[in-house]
């Protein structure tokens, strides 16, 4: 039993590495792994090349405990740069199986190489393909990992820039604001909504201001309670608020779960809030005549 | 209340805030699927998202099974969690009822009307499981 396991596949990467590479590239072109589209000639051998040699200071230092575990100390560099290169090819739109067949491919080289160096002894040989097989399928694995990580970090921030985008508050007119909610109402929303309200009662001096839930689709306790407290803290700014788009279902379900509303005032529809809140600052929406309408 | 003969359509991990947009979300799809009407929808996905937020404020986070029942016109949840359990159970389902400032209280009892059957079983240092049926439709 020799101490190194790996110690052939090491032997061969370092009299081959330019043959291997060489192969490797023309293997993943042949596996439709290889993006032309997206890459060019030189990026894609650079990176191939990379990682080679990444590779192989790995199967130095690993191949002596015989163990593998890509979590190990060793491969932490292979890693770093598998990580980086995934990365790369996300940003690029390269699909995540396109990646791994790109990984994938490098078994082919070295495992030719593999059986012409070893082709007296089957059992070495069997034991490092063996190895060898595993440790490549692994970084292939990683590789999907990081995809996943990445595309998990592209929703959080989608989700981070919906929820700035979902608490617009508008001046429908002089001293009345609206406030369209959508979606769900939870804590930190409730304290971004109530922020943003308040900000905006100071800045247009608003007199009324209209809290639209039509889009929001569940009023459970939690909900109906912001709700009502930033009801009440329009009024102790000094404006009235308006809560509406309550539809027949969620009323129902609000009386049920007896929510009391108290004073807040309610309207089923954005149109007659904004009917009730126009009243209240004096303005009416009225039809113009058919001579001005003619004239413009 | 056992859901032997029902089928278990989800498991959802109680972790966080947005974990009850799913929960609520997933048994919407349920009750749609069993040709729910929306406010029987509506009234069944709040009762959830009730008995769900409970488990998240109060025992960080738990566990919920949804389930179709046997004669596909009901959706059924199971919310178990690990917490500090319930010591009066009655108390807990009065309304008015609640253990911190600010809240209205009406969780537990609103969850009960909302819901076609209840149950809740719950112990001192056993967690709570709540088991919740919702018709599809009045009839």
């Amino acid at each position: 039993m020799p101490d190194k396991i790996l110690e052939t596949t090491l032997e061969v990467l370092k009299e081959d590495a330019e043959g291997i590479l060489a192969d490797w590239i023309e293997q993943a072109d042949e596996d439709g792994a290889k993006r032309i589209d997206l890459f060019s000639e030189k990026e894609e051998r650079d990176q191939a090349a990379s990682l080679l040699r990444s590779f192989r200071l790995g199967v130095r230092d690993a191949s002596k405990d015989g163990e593998f575990d890509l979590q190990d100390e060793h491969w932490a560099d292979l890693r770093g740069i598998l990580s980086e290169i995934t990365h790369e090819r996300v940003e690029r739109g390269v699909l995540p199986g396109e990646m791994a067949a790109l990984i994938l491919a490098l078994k082919t080289p070295l495992f030719e190489r593999l059986t012409e160096k070893l082709e007296s002894d089957p059992e070495r040989l069997i034991e490092e393909v063996l190895l060898l097989s595993k440790a490549i399928d692994a970084f292939a694995i990683y590789s999907n990992e990081v995809f996943i990580a990445e595309r998990e970090q592209v929703i959080e921030r989608q989700r981070d820039e919906m929820m700035e985008l979902s608490t617009p508050v508008v001046e429908l007119w002089d001293k009345v604001l609206t406030l369209p909610l959508i979606g769900t109402l939870d804590s930190l929303r409730a304290q971004e909504v109530m922020e943003s309200l308040l900000q905006a009662i100071v800045e247009r001096q608003a007199e009324v201001v209209i809290v639209d839930i039509t889009g929001v689709k569940t009023v459970d306790t939690q909900v109906a309670q912001h709700l009502l407290r930033t009801a009440a803290a329009v009024r102790l700014m000094g404006a009235r608020c308006i809560i509406s788009g309550i539809s027949p279902k969620i009323a129902q379900t609000m009386v049920e779960l007896g929510v009391d509303v108290g004073e807040v005032r309610t309207r089923s529809s954005l149109r007659s809030a904004l009917m009730d809140a126009l009243t209240s600052v004096g303005v009416a929406i009225r039809p113009i005549n058919d001579d001005k309408r003619n004239a413009k | 209340m056992v859901f032997d003969e029902a089928d278990r359509i989800a498991t959802i991990e109680l972790e966080q805030d947005r974990d009850v947009v799913r929960a609520r979300s997933r048994v919407a799809d349920a009750m749609k699927e069993c040709g729910s009407s929306e406010l029987m929808q509506t009234r069944f996905v709040t009762a959830v998202s009730e008995v769900v937020r409970n488990a998240l404020t109060h025992a960080g986070g738990g566990t919920l099974a949804i389930y179709a029942m046997p004669n596909k016109r009901q959706v059924g949840i199971e919310c178990r969690d690990c917490g500090k359990g319930i010591e009066d159970i009655d108390a807990a389902m009065a309304d008015g009822f609640t253990t911190r400032r600010g809240s209205m209280g009406r969780g537990l009892g609103g969850a009960k009307r909302l819901s076609k059957t209840f149950a809740i079983d719950s112990s001192p240092g056993k967690g709570t499981t709540v088991r919740m049926i919702g018709a599809c439709s009045l009839r």
